[in-house]
C-alpha cells in the first residue's frame, strides 16, 4: 500500500457533547461525552478501521468528520487544510464521502437510483452527472440499462449497498467512510461486497475509514485498527500488531468476546460482566476501571493518555499498566496474561 | 428415547397479493434436553419455523401443511385452551428484540408473575417469588430492586436477560430463541449465549436457537441445520457441520465468517441472492449460485444424502470431496 508520511486526514482532539434536556423550562441536566478529545491521522491509501461497542462514540466520530454533527472543539485536516480556516465544508464534502449501515433509510424513496447518485454531482456542479452515475453503476455490478429508472424499495440490500456506495464515489472524492456499511448485510452478501470494496480501493486510490463491530471484518479490509470505548481512543495499532498483541485490558475483552469457532474448545468464562457504562457522566480518571481486573487506584484517579507503547511504536495505548511511570503497582508490566 | 419434538413434512405458504412458500418439505427431529441451532439467512425461514412450532402465524393468510408433535400431542390441531397452556407453559420463546417483546406498562416482576400465575394457577405472592427467583437465576444485580423496574429503565442486555426469565418462567420443556443477541453488542452476547447454555443444562429442556451467526451456533448448540430457501439442506452435529461441511452452500457460509481468511485475500463469495420463493422449488434452490452445480441440479430436488447417524445433506454431490475453486 502507498503511504506517504504526510497524513491525508488528521483529526485533532475532537469533542462532541450532546445537552440532555430535561425538567419543565427544558434545562440541560445532563451532558452525554459521545466524543471526548479523540485524536488520529490517516494516510492516503490507508484504511483505518474503528472498534468498539454501542455508545462508544464511533458514529459520532464517523458524522462529526464529514459535518454531519457539528464539532464541539478540535481540528480536523484534509490534506495540510483545516476545515472551517482553509476549506469550506462545502468544498471538504467533496473530498470526503459516507456510507451509512441501513442501505434503504440513506437513499431518497422518491427518486430513481439514478437520480440518486447523479444527484451529488450535480449540486456539486461537476460536468456529465448521469454519465458519471451510469459509468459508476455499472463498476458497482448493477447494469444501467436495467436499474437506472428503478426505485429504493425495488432493491434488494445488497443491491441498495451498492447503490450508496456509488453515490459516495460519484464526486471522486479522496476518503470514504463507511459506517457498519456491511453489517447489515447476509453474510453471503457481505463478502461480495467487501470484495466490491477492495477492488473500488485500489482502482481509485481509495483512502477508507471502515466502521464495525465485527472484529474479522475489521481485520480483513483495515492497515490499522482504532478501538474506541465511551468516546475515547484508548488503542491503535497496525492488524498485525494489535491482532498479536492487545494492550489495552479493554481490547483484549472485546477480543475475547469473539465466539470461538471452535466446537471443541468453545468460551468458558464472559471477559467481562454487564453492559458498558452510560456516556453520560463517565467514570473519572481511565474510563474503563470500573470494569477493569487490573484497575489500581491511579485508574480512579488520573486519565491515562494515548501514547506508544514504546518509544517509536506505531502501537499505541492508553493505559497506566504500559507507563512504567504511572504509579500503577504493575507499571510497565503490560496486561497480565 | 421418543423425540421432544419432531417436524414432518412441514410447508408454510403465506398468502396475499404475492404468494411465498417459506417452508418447503421441512422435516426435523428434537431430543429431550437437545440444543439445536437453526442456522441461515434472511428469508431462508428460520424465524417462520419458529412461528409455526407455537402457531403463531396468522391462519386466514397461511397455508399450512404437514405434522408437528410435541411429546406425543399433535400441535396442528391444538385450539383454544389447550393451545394457550401449550404457548409459554410447555413451549416458551425468547424474540430478538426485548424492547418490543416486553410490556412497557408494566413493571418486569409484574410481567414475569403473571405467566406463572396463568400457567400454574398460585396466587400473585406466590408468582413474585418465583419472578424473584428467575432474576437472581439470570444473574440480574440487585434482582428486588430490578423486580419493580419497567423495561425502559433496563440495558439492552438486562431487558434480554428478563426475557429469558419470562421466557423459562413455568419451566417450559422447549426453549424457542429468535436471534436472541444479535442486538447486543459483542461482550453482552457472549455473557447471554454462556448464560443460556448454563440454563438450559440446569433446566435440561430442549432449545432451539435461531440465528445467522455460525459463531454463536459453535457456542451455543450440539447440534445444527442449516436452512435455505425454506428448507434444511445440512444437519449434523455441530463438530461435524463446522470441521466436514458438505453442503455447497454451508461451505459457502464458513468461508464468508472471514475467521481465518488471509487479510486482503480475495473471498471466496458466493455470488448471486438467495431465491424469492414466489413459487415452490422444484429443483435445487441453490443451484443458480452454486460452483458444483450439475445439470441434475437444476431439474430436479437433491435427493438427501445420510453420511452418517443423524447427519444429513440435500446434495447430489455430498459424497464428493470438492474443493472450492471458484472461477
Amino acid at each position: 500500500m502507498s503511504a506517504t508520511d504526510q497524513p491525508l486526514l488528521s483529526v485533532r482532539d475532537l469533542k462532541k457533547h450532546f445537552p440532555i434536556k430535561g425538567g419543565i423550562l427544558g434545562r440541560t441536566q445532563a451532558m452525554v461525552q459521545a466524543v471526548d478529545g479523540v485524536s488520529f491521522d490517516v494516510r492516503a491509501g490507508e484504511t483505518l478501521g474503528i472498534v468498539g461497542e454501542s455508545g462508544c462514540g464511533k458514529s459520532t466520530t464517523a458524522k462529526l468528520l464529514i459535518g454531519l454533527v457539528d464539532r464541539d472543539e478540535g481540528d480536523i485536516e484534509l490534506g495540510g487544510k483545516s476545515l472551517g480556516r482553509d476549506i469550506s465544508l462545502r468544498a471538504l464534502r467533496r473530498d470526503i464521502q459516507m456510507v451509512f449501515q441501513d442501505s434503504y433509510a440513506s437513499l431518497n424513496p422518491r427518486m430513481t437510483i439514478l437520480d440518486s447518485i447523479a444527484f451529488g454531482a450535480r449540486v456539486q456542479g461537476l460536468d456529465d452527472p448521469v454519465g458519471r452515475a451510469r459509468r459508476l453503476m455499472a463498476r458497482v455490478g448493477l447494469d444501467p440499462d436495467r436499474f437506472a429508472g428503478r426505485y429504493p424499495h425495488e432493491l434488494s440490500g445488497g443491491q441498495r449497498q451498492r447503490i450508496n456506495i456509488a453515490r459516495a464515489l460519484v464526486m471522486s472524492p479522496k476518503v470514504v467512510v463507511l459506517d457498519e456499511a456491511v453489517s447489515a448485510l447476509d453474510k453471503s452478501v457481505e463478502a461480495q461486497v467487501l470484495n466490491l470494496l477492495s477492488d473500488l480501493r485500489a482502482e481509485f486510490g481509495l483512502t477508507y475509514i471502515f466502521i464495525s463491530h465485527d472484529l474479522n471484518v475489521v481485520r480483513y479490509i483495515s492497515d490499522r485498527i482504532l478501538v474506541m470505548y465511551l468516546g475515547e481512543v484508548v488503542e491503535l495499532a497496525p492488524v498485525d500488531m494489535i491482532w498479536a498483541e492487545q494492550a489495552h485490558p479493554y481490547t483484549r475483552s472485546l477480543f475475547s468476546a469473539m465466539p470461538s469457532m471452535d466446537p471443541d474448545n468453545r468460551t468458558q468464562k464472559p471477559p467481562l460482566t454487564g453492559d458498558p457504562p452510560n456516556p453520560i457522566d463517565p467514570p473519572p480518571g481511565c474510563r474503563f476501571h470500573t470494569r477493569c481486573a487490573f484497575a489500581a487506584d491511579v485508574c480512579k484517579a488520573r486519565h491515562p493518555v494515548l501514547g506508544p507503547m514504546v518509544q517509536g511504536s506505531p502501537h499505541w495505548v492508553a493505559c497506566h499498566l504500559h507507563d512504567p511511570a504511572s504509579g500503577h503497582p504493575r507499571a510497565g508490566q503490560g496486561v497480565p496474561a | 428415547m421418543t423425540p421432544l419434538l419432531q417436524i414432518d413434512h412441514l410447508n408454510v405458504r403465506f398468502k396475499g397479493a404475492r404468494n411465498v412458500h417459506a417452508i418447503n418439505d421441512l422435516s426435523l427431529t428434537l431430543m429431550p434436553g437437545e440444543t439445536l441451532a437453526l442456522l441461515g439467512e434472511s428469508g431462508s425461514g428460520k424465524s417462520v419455523t419458529l412461528k409455526t412450532l407455537l402457531r403463531l402465524l396468522p391462519e386466514k393468510r397461511t397455508d399450512l401443511t404437514g405434522d408437528i408433535t410435541f411429546d406425543g400431542t399433535d400441535i396442528m390441531t391444538l385450539s383454544g385452551r389447550s393451545l394457550r397452556a401449550y404457548r409459554g407453559g410447555d413451549v416458551s420463546m425468547v424474540f430478538q428484540d426485548p424492547g418490543l417483546a416486553l410490556d412497557p406498562v408494566y413493571t418486569v416482576g409484574q410481567q414475569i408473575a403473571e405467566t406463572v400465575m396463568r400457567h400454574k394457577g398460585i396466587s400473585r405472592a406466590d408468582a413474585m417469588e418465583v419472578a424473584l427467583d428467575m432474576l437472581h437465576r439470570v444473574r440480574i444485580p440487585s434482582a428486588e430492586r430490578r423486580l419493580r423496574n419497567y423495561p425502559h429503565e433496563l440495558s439492552g442486555g438486562m431487558r434480554q436477560r428478563v426475557m429469558i426469565a419470562l421466557a423459562l418462567a413455568c419451566r417450559p420443556r422447549l426453549l424457542l430463541a429468535d436471534e436472541p443477541t444479535t442486538a447486543l453488542d459483542a461482550t453482552v452476547q457472549i455473557q447471554i449465549l454462556l448464560l443460556m447454555r448454563e440454563l438450559q443444562r440446569e433446566f435440561g429442556m430442549g432449545v432451539i436457537f435461531v440465528t445467522h451467526d455460525i459463531g454463536v451456533a459453535v457456542e451455543i448448540s450440539e447440534r445444527i441445520a442449516v436452512m435455505y430457501a425454506g428448507q434444511i439442506v445440512e444437519e449434523g452435529s455441530t463438530h461435524d457441520i463446522i470441521r466436514d461441511p458438505r453442503h455447497p452452500y454451508t461451505r459457502g457460509l464458513l468461508a464468508a465468517n472471514l475467521h481465518d481468511v488471509e487479510r486482503g485475500a480475495r473471498l471466496d463469495a458466493i455470488p448471486g441472492a438467495p431465491p424469492s420463493l414466489e413459487t415452490r422449488p422444484d429443483s435445487c434452490p441453490f443451484a443458480p449460485r452454486c460452483a458444483f452445480a450439475l445439470p441434475a441440479c437444476r431439474t430436479a430436488l437433491p435427493p438427501v444424502a445420510t453420511p452418517g447417524p443423524r447427519r444429513r445433506v440435500a446434495c447430489l454431490r455430498a459424497d464428493e470431496p470438492l474443493e472450492i475453486a471458484h472461477a
